[in-house]
């Protein structure tokens, strides 16, 4: 390793160590005044009589300050529920905004600092490291000794990195006031950004986007001589930084709905729920144009643009989840399952998820317009169902946690609902295809093994068949590693596109049906 | 149906590619496939990436284990020893006994060794089966000083790529005046040599293998060139070619050239005994420009295509069409369609072009009447079907230049090299051709030339 290389490595090393230190410097004091500024109107009283143990007690973690507020706070709400008091249950989660007002500690004393020396250091540390990395090899060289690599093979330090990952994801989604600590350093940036406090969402939307500016600075050194990789990486750095993270940002700033204009249903799962719905439609001209830009780009967006570029369009070049997978998970993307009982599991799994939106979201609309109280229970149960089991376990958990045991794309080939919408459109109204050229093909499996997607390539080059395959994101990449230039991505006219008969070129004794 | 039983020695791309295609035609035949190299069929040429850490031992398997029995292909993991025509019996290693009723002989190559002293010195080896992989990985498991890699063709500058992941130090003798003689032309061979010595490849031409020094555990210890200069080295990989692996047909009736002598129709000269792949050689050869022994991927598929094709329906003499190779040279690709002479004179005419850089080039041979004979493009990627076209109706070299943008393969947004090609086209044969044009996209995020 190169002095340079080494440090970065310490760099990043030292800024993980302090990201993931932080939440443990930290103490909290709740006072009545605070905990009154955090609640709702309706549960004030009741809560500030209720904590009111809590007052001027230092707590030295947030753990057990956690205990403490249940220790007040959940006999009160089981004791509502048995007498089942429905309507004066209290239903929110004050965990988080509690923790984070009673929280004192580096984060919120020096937030510049504590920021500069945790996802400062990791950001320098990760560009420092991969500059000096990535300037050797050719693109099509770039993929050697992924199977000697602990971290890339799932050795012991892939499984390190996929447990970290995990308890992130965990944390994030269920126990989000462990993160307060943090989210106190990234509050000036949300301040500036859209004129309010950080929330833990933020917090994950900064490191998110920072993830794939810095590791998509990996991908654009290590395919500086492939500009196809080179502009679709460009275009995911693009679309997470202002579409997902910037704009939604500025339009609170302007008092305007939070809204990520390529964030498509039904992977946007909760476009049509009710809550959404009013928010358009009581925000203007601009909150109806939401609604209407929402809906046009799953009517037209999608199948328009699916049929012209195949769903790539989308998962390789817009989406934020392909964005993480494409740039944090290309070194895993090998480890993706090329079976045919894997590729079984995967068409039920993700038409299944893709039906359990569609049914769940049309019972939403039609309680939406109904106002049947009846269907009002099932979907919000529905919706807690869909929200804890798909948008956060299957889709962060696993989606994310997993990428260093079953690849990257783990979410996107069986879960993402919308990439099973792209994914029949692509499969039967598309003029995109991965063009096999002629009988060139030598089975050497190198684009199976590198497939994402878990897409056997080499079944259909090795018969000089076209690959027209669903699942199929268009990276690019069995084109890239193919050493005897047999794959390319194309568009072009249906006709012939399909091949239900290919012909290897090159055997004139026969024409045979390979 | 024909359900005689369809023994196949060798799971190599022809063997099973005849199987396959057997199974298609035929539900009812039996077919076992015997190897002892392997239990299931491998990509050989991924040797290499599995090597390189770039895929793992199960990739290079084309088929999934439970293929073989949804087809009804047995596989037998053994080593023939013995063959009796008269019986139809093979002998196997262990002693038991198979019945054939039609035998196909797929047995492949094995590396050429040229009787050179001190060659069967441990750490001298070649690279073509599974079981040199593992000894190539044994051998340089430990950090070792230097390797000699001898034989200036695909599988040399294969072993020398894999010895430099692992940063081995590498010496590269090339018998010839240049890389890959028999190949390529003057200039393509420059461009890649000089690509090899950019990967920091010791690159010696003109030197042949004199001999191999042992040290006194029988280990090599160094070579002696041509040129009478001994190199030190714990690693000799021998890449002079390959011949066919015939040793163990010899002497059982059989009639053996270079390799199992066969027609037209892949017959031997024991009838139901039959040969496909590297291990066949032709009585004459089958197409104008082609040799009587074809000993590489493509080649070895098409055989088992035709056998096939011809157990199931009327059967067709062996007749390739034009030829097409591919290769890569570290990071440099090569394709090569139809014939181009290695050594140009005038006449015929054909067109180089090179790129500024140095690693793009193309050639295009064309005949006394200015029509396409052949091709060879090394650093960027041709459509077959195109090339195959243009050759088979014989297209003036103008007129392939002029539709050169869909003979192109690169991917999208990649340098359009096509349209120098066109422009230096021009300039050497004074013609007016129409060219291609960049789309508007392309202008903006293409790549530069």
């Amino acid at each position: 390793m190169r002095k340079i290389e080494i440090i970065g490595l310490i760099l990043f090393i030292v800024g993980m160590s302090v990201f993931t230190t932080l939440p443990f410097l930290s103490q909290y004091r709740l006072s009545e005044e605070l905990l009154r500024s955090q609640v709702k109107d309706i549960h004030r009283d009741q809560l500030a009589e209720l904590m009111q143990p809590m007052y001027g007690q230092t707590y030295p973690s947030t753990y057990s300050f956690l205990t403490a507020y249940s220790s007040f706070f959940q006999p009160y709400n089981e004791e509502l529920k048995a007498k089942e008091a429905w309507d004066q249950v209290i239903w929110d989660d004050y965990g988080f905004a509690l923790a984070k007002a009673a929280m004192d500690g580096p984060g919120k004393t020096n937030p510049w600092i504590s920021l500069g020396l945790s996802i400062g250091l990791i950001v320098l540390g990760g560009i420092l490291f991969n500059f000096s990395r990535q300037d050797t090899a050719h693109a099509s060289l770039a993929h050697t000794g992924v199977f000697h690599s602990t971290l890339k093979n799932g050795g012991l330090l892939g499984m390190l990195t996929g447990t970290y990952l995990i308890l992130f994801y965990v944390i994030l989604y269920w126990f989000p006031a462990y993160l307060a600590p943090l989210v106190w350093m990234v509050d000036p940036i949300s301040q500036f950004l859209s004129g309010g406090p950080a929330s833990q969402w933020f917090l994950y939307g900064l490191v998110y986007t920072l993830a794939i500016g810095v590791m998509g600075v990996r991908m654009l050194l290590k395919y500086r001589d492939n500009r196809y990789q080179q502009l679709r990486t460009a275009s995911l750095i693009f679309f997470q930084t202002a579409f997902a993270f910037i704009i939604p940002e500025v339009l609170v700033l302007l008092n305007k709905p939070y809204f990520d204009f390529k964030n498509i249903w039904p992977l946007d799962y909760d476009f049509f729920y009710d809550y959404q719905l009013d928010t358009f439609i009581s925000s203007g001209g601009l909150g109806l144009f939401m609604l209407i830009w929402g809906i046009l780009l799953i009517v037209l967006g999608v199948p328009l643009f699916t049929y012209f570029y195949g769903k790539r369009w989308y998962c390789s070049w817009v989406c934020g989840c392909g964005g993480l997978a494409e740039t944090v998970g290309d070194g895993f993307r090998h480890l993706s399952d090329k079976s045919l009982k894997a590729w079984q599991w995967e068409r039920w799994m993700i038409h299944g998820v893709l039906a359990l939106a569609v049914v769940m979201t049309t019972l939403t609309l039609v309680n939406y317009f109904t106002s049947f109280s009846l269907l009002g229970q099932v979907t919000n149960q529905l919706h807690s169902f869909y929200g804890f089991a798909i948008g956060s376990a299957f889709a962060g958990v696993v989606g994310t946690g997993f990428y260093p045991m079953m690849g990257n794309r783990v979410w996107c080939r069986f879960g993402c609902p919308l990439a099973a919408y792209l994914g029949l459109v692509q499969r039967f109204k598309s003029r995109f295809r991965i063009t096999t050229n002629g009988g060139q093909c030598i089975s050497c499996g190198n684009c199976s093994t590198h497939c994402e997607m878990g897409i056997d390539v080499r079944a259909y080059a090795q018969q000089g068949q076209n690959i027209v395959r669903s699942s199929c994101v268009g990276c690019g990449v069995c084109a890239s590693v193919c050493p005897r230039g047999v794959l390319k991505l194309e568009n072009g006219p249906e006709e012939g596109r399909i091949h239900e008969f290919p012909i290897l070129i090159g055997n004139d004794s026969i024409k045979l049906r390979s | 149906m024909d359900s005689r039983h369809y023994v196949i020695i060798g799971n190599g791309v022809s063997g099973i590619t005849f199987a396959r295609h057997l199974r298609k035609g035929n539900s009812q035949a039996r077919i076992t496939v015997i190897s002892g190299e392997s239990p299931f069929f491998f990509s050989r040429t991924a040797l290499m990436y599995v090597y390189m850490g770039q895929m793992k031992w199960e990739h290079t398997h084309p088929y999934e284990p439970h293929f073989w029995k949804k087809n009804r292909i047995e596989l037998l993991h053994a080593w023939v020893r013995t063959l009796d025509f008269d019986t139809k019996t093979l002998g196997l290693e262990s002693g038991e006994t198979l019945n054939y009723d039609i035998l196909v002989l797929a047995t492949g190559s094995k590396p050429a060794f040229f009787g050179w002293p001190g060659q069967d010195l441990k750490g001298v080896q070649g690279l073509y089966t599974k079981q040199d992989l593992d000894s190539m990985e044994a051998t340089t498991s430990k950090p070792i000083q230097r390797a000699v890699i001898v034989g200036g063709g695909l599988i040399g500058i294969e072993m020398a790529e894999m010895l430099t992941y692992k940063k081995i130090p590498v010496t590269f003798l090339v018998r010839e005046g240049r890389f890959w003689e028999q190949v390529l032309p003057e200039q393509e061979a420059s461009l890649i040599q000089k690509h090899i010595l950019a990967h920091s490849i010791d690159l010696r031409l003109k030197t042949e293998l004199k001999e191999i020094l042992a040290d006194e555990q029988g280990n090599v210890r160094a070579v002696v060139t041509s040129k009478g200069e001994e190199i030190a080295c714990s690693f000799v990989g021998i890449a002079t070619g390959v011949t066919p692996n015939v040793e163990f047909l010899k002497n059982t009736g059989l009639s053996i050239g270079k390799g199992v002598q066969v027609n037209s129709y892949f017959e031997s000269s024991v009838p139901d005994v039959y040969a496909i792949g590297d291990c066949a050689e032709f009585a004459q050869s089958p197409g104008p420009g082609r040799r009587t022994l074809e000993q590489v991927w493509y080649t070895g598929r098409m055989h088992g295509e035709t056998l096939a094709h011809n157990f199931c329906q009327k059967p067709v003499p062996y007749q390739p069409g034009v030829w097409f190779n591919s290769a890569k040279f570290f990071a440099i690709e090569f394709q090569t369609y139809g014939v181009v002479s290695t050594e140009p004179s005038e006449k015929p005419p054909f067109f180089y072009w090179e790129h500024r850089l140095g690693k793009v080039s193309f050639r295009m041979e064309l005949d006394g009447e200015g029509k396409i004979v052949g091709v060879i493009n090394l650093g960027f990627r041709l459509r077959h079907a195109f090339f195959d076209r243009a050759i088979r109706e014989k297209w003036v070299g103008q007129q392939v230049i002029q539709r050169l943008e869909e003979g192109v393969f690169d991917p999208e947004f990649y340098a359009p090299y096509h349209l120098e090609i066109q422009k230096a086209f021009q300039d050497q044969f004074g013609l007016a051709i129409s060219t291609s044009k960049r789309s508007f996209l392309q202008k903006i995020f293409g790549a530069r030339l």
